[in-house]
């Protein structure tokens, strides 16, 4: 072996090991995880018995959709609706990578189809229908898949007359489907329309992180908005904004405090109080 | 007139037809035959050109800075109007003009997205990128066609809804939500045109309607093509590659069944001749008004829902 050799073999060595160090700081189900907010080294277990929230600091981790619907739903009550609906390539898509490699990568990352969950189920006694999202799957982008099944939760609603449920995770449009996705916040958005005119229940959960064309469709049209605490939300992006107005913005900008100071949501609820704060306000509008 | 890359060889050949005419007449050499062979041979590579444009050359035609705007389609197809400024709350976004006009002798509520041509004018219309404030507007426009059972136009030519902190704190995303929402339960005949840009949410904001058409050469996208490109290839000299991919020509979308038709564009773009696309416009418009205007409300608030109930392509 060349000292050259040596050396590359040596690189080679230590990428290797700094992968190695990402998977055990980055892995949920491992038996430690730190809390990006206050740094604390955690015991997994406990996070978890803690709805996925620090308990040394409160900060509210993201949670997929499957952990989700176990912390809302009663035990056993919810039950999964149009799981055979699943992605298509409509433009036959390719970036640096294609569309349909992209989904299969997504697919085998978070064990889901697609960056939604539709289904009924019963949230302390009340049926409710329910679309609820993944940011795991594609950053939760919204592509024609997900307006479809969001669509389809609430027209179960309207058949069922019961409340809707919406709790949002997403990134915005999902560009792969270009023009299809954005016409799914049409779509979602008219069928809200029928909801008003039916007289049933829209709620809407905005959770971290809920932006673009899911904030500019049916995330913000609830008759009730409930931000999770540590929720970040918005139209644009932080970086896009910072690049037009050539300013750097707040800290605590498109945080559910802020939206809450300009009026834009009616409340912000910790996970732990969440379940109970919808099953009241369902009873309360029963009149 | 803002000349295009391109076109550049097409201007020049035109430049050396007029050179050589210039010279026939000062010299009182009669080439008149030769003049008319090179015109004739002009024109056909004109026809060319534009008959074989990447969606990336016809981007910057949808952004000609010489491109009709909404307030010369007021002038070119409609009589009478009258602005109805503001979102009687604090605010007249000018992005964002609206008013009531007849177009023939139909009265309607039109209202648009407005670009300017200089950067004067951009700076009083925000290079047609409305706020919250705008598509408030444009609302309670909406809720006065409906009152007064006049067919709305909206006419679409924008970059984007503006991302700035004053439009997040006024809800940009709720402002637009609310828009698709409530257009999808509106009585009256509701007719959107992509005239230029049509980008994003933005644009999607004034456009849940009966009819969508799109000009020959305008763009309609979930995102800018830079924009994506600087997303997904992490570079944004990649623009061309991803206005390809985006599928964002009007002969896409009409394919796609997201559009109702396309606005013929004279040869070179609608700033070649505002005379006769303001004709087409107007008569694209009248016609859908008419096909229109005798549908029953309900009916024609299911059709709207049914419209955009089926867009999206996946498998079951």
């Amino acid at each position: 072996m060349t000292v050259k050799d040596w050396f590359e073999q040596r690189k080679e060595l230590q990428i290797a090991r700094r992968d190695q160090d990402l998977q055990i700081d980055d892995s949920i189900g491992k038996l430690w995880v730190k809390c990006y907010n206050c740094n604390a080294q955690l015991l997994r277990k406990e996070v978890e018995e803690n709805l996925e929230v620090c308990p040394k600091c409160g900060y509210h981790f993201r949670i997929n959709a499957r952990t989700r619907i176990q912390q809302l739903f009663d035990e056993g009550s919810f039950e999964e609706m149009f799981s055979n609906i699943t992605t298509a390539d409509p433009l036959e898509f390719t970036d640096t990578e294609s569309y349909k490699k992209r989904i299969a990568q997504a697919k085998a990352k978070t064990n889901m189809n697609e960056a939604v969950v539709a289904g009924v189920g019963k949230i302390e006694g009340n049926l409710v229908s329910a679309a609820v999202m993944d940011f795991e799957f594609m950053g939760g982008s919204m592509g024609s898949v997900v307006g479809e099944k969001v669509t389809l939760a609430m027209e179960e609603a309207l058949k069922r007359k019961i409340p809707m449920l919406a709790v949002t995770a997403s990134g915005g449009a999902r560009m792969q489907e270009s023009i299809l996705s954005l016409m799914q916040m049409a779509k979602t958005s008219c069928a809200v329309a029928r909801l008003n005119e039916a007289g049933l229940l829209y709620i809407t959960v905005l959770t971290e992180p809920t932006f673009g064309g899911v904030t500019a469709s049916f995330a913000t049209l609830g008759d009730i908005i409930i931000a999770e605490q540590d929720a970040r939300i918005g139209f644009a992006g932080r970086r896009v904004i910072e690049q037009t107005i050539r300013q750097s913005l707040p800290a605590d900008f498109q945080t559910a405090n802020y939206l809450m100071k300009y009026g834009q949501i009616d409340m912000i609820s910790s996970r732990a109080d969440l379940k109970s704060t919808i099953a009241k306000l369902i009873e309360l509008h029963k009149g | 007139m803002a000349i295009l890359e391109f076109e550049k060889p097409l201007y020049e050949i035109e430049e050396k037809i007029k050179e050589l005419k210039e010279i026939s007449e000062s010299s009182g050499m009669d080439v008149s035959k030769q003049i008319e062979t090179f015109e004739k041979q002009a024109l056909e590579y004109k026809k060319e050109l534009y008959a074989n444009l990447t969606p990336a050359q016809r981007l910057q035609i949808a952004r000609h800075a010489d491109r009709p705007t909404f307030l010369d389609y007021i002038k070119l197809m409609t009589t009478d109007f009258i602005e109805l400024h503001g979102d009687r709350v604090g605010t007249d976004d000018r992005a964002i003009i609206g008013g009531i006009a007849k177009i023939d002798r139909q009265s309607v509520v039109i209202i648009g997205t407005q670009k300017g041509k200089n950067t004067k004018e951009n700076l009083i219309y925000n290079f047609g990128m409305p706020q919250p404030q705008g598509y408030r507007k444009a609302l309670r426009l909406f809720y006065h066609a409906n009152k007064f059972n006049l067919p709305i136009v909206t006419l679409i030519d924008t970059p984007g809804a503006y991302p700035g902190m004053k439009a997040e704190e006024t809800a940009q995303g709720t402002a637009i939500a609310e828009n698709l929402r409530e257009m999808a339960k509106l009585n009256v005949p509701i007719i959107a045109v992509i005239t230029g840009e049509g980008c994003s949410g933005g644009a999607l904001g004034l456009a849940v309607a009966d009819r969508v058409y799109m000009l020959e050469h305008s763009y309609y996208t979930v995102i800018s093509p830079e924009g994506c490109a600087s997303i997904l290839w992490r570079d944004a000299s990649k623009a061309d590659a991803a206005a390809e991919a985006l599928k964002i020509t009007s002969e896409d979308l009409l394919k796609l069944e997201i559009i109702d038709g396309i606005v013929k564009e004279p040869l070179g773009g609608a700033h070649c001749d505002y005379e006769m696309i303001g004709n087409e416009l107007k008569n694209t418009i009248l016609s859908a008004i008419n096909e229109l205007k005798d549908i029953n409300p309900n009916k024609l608030r299911d059709d709207r829902y049914n419209k955009f109930r089926r867009m999206g392509v996946f498998c079951q």
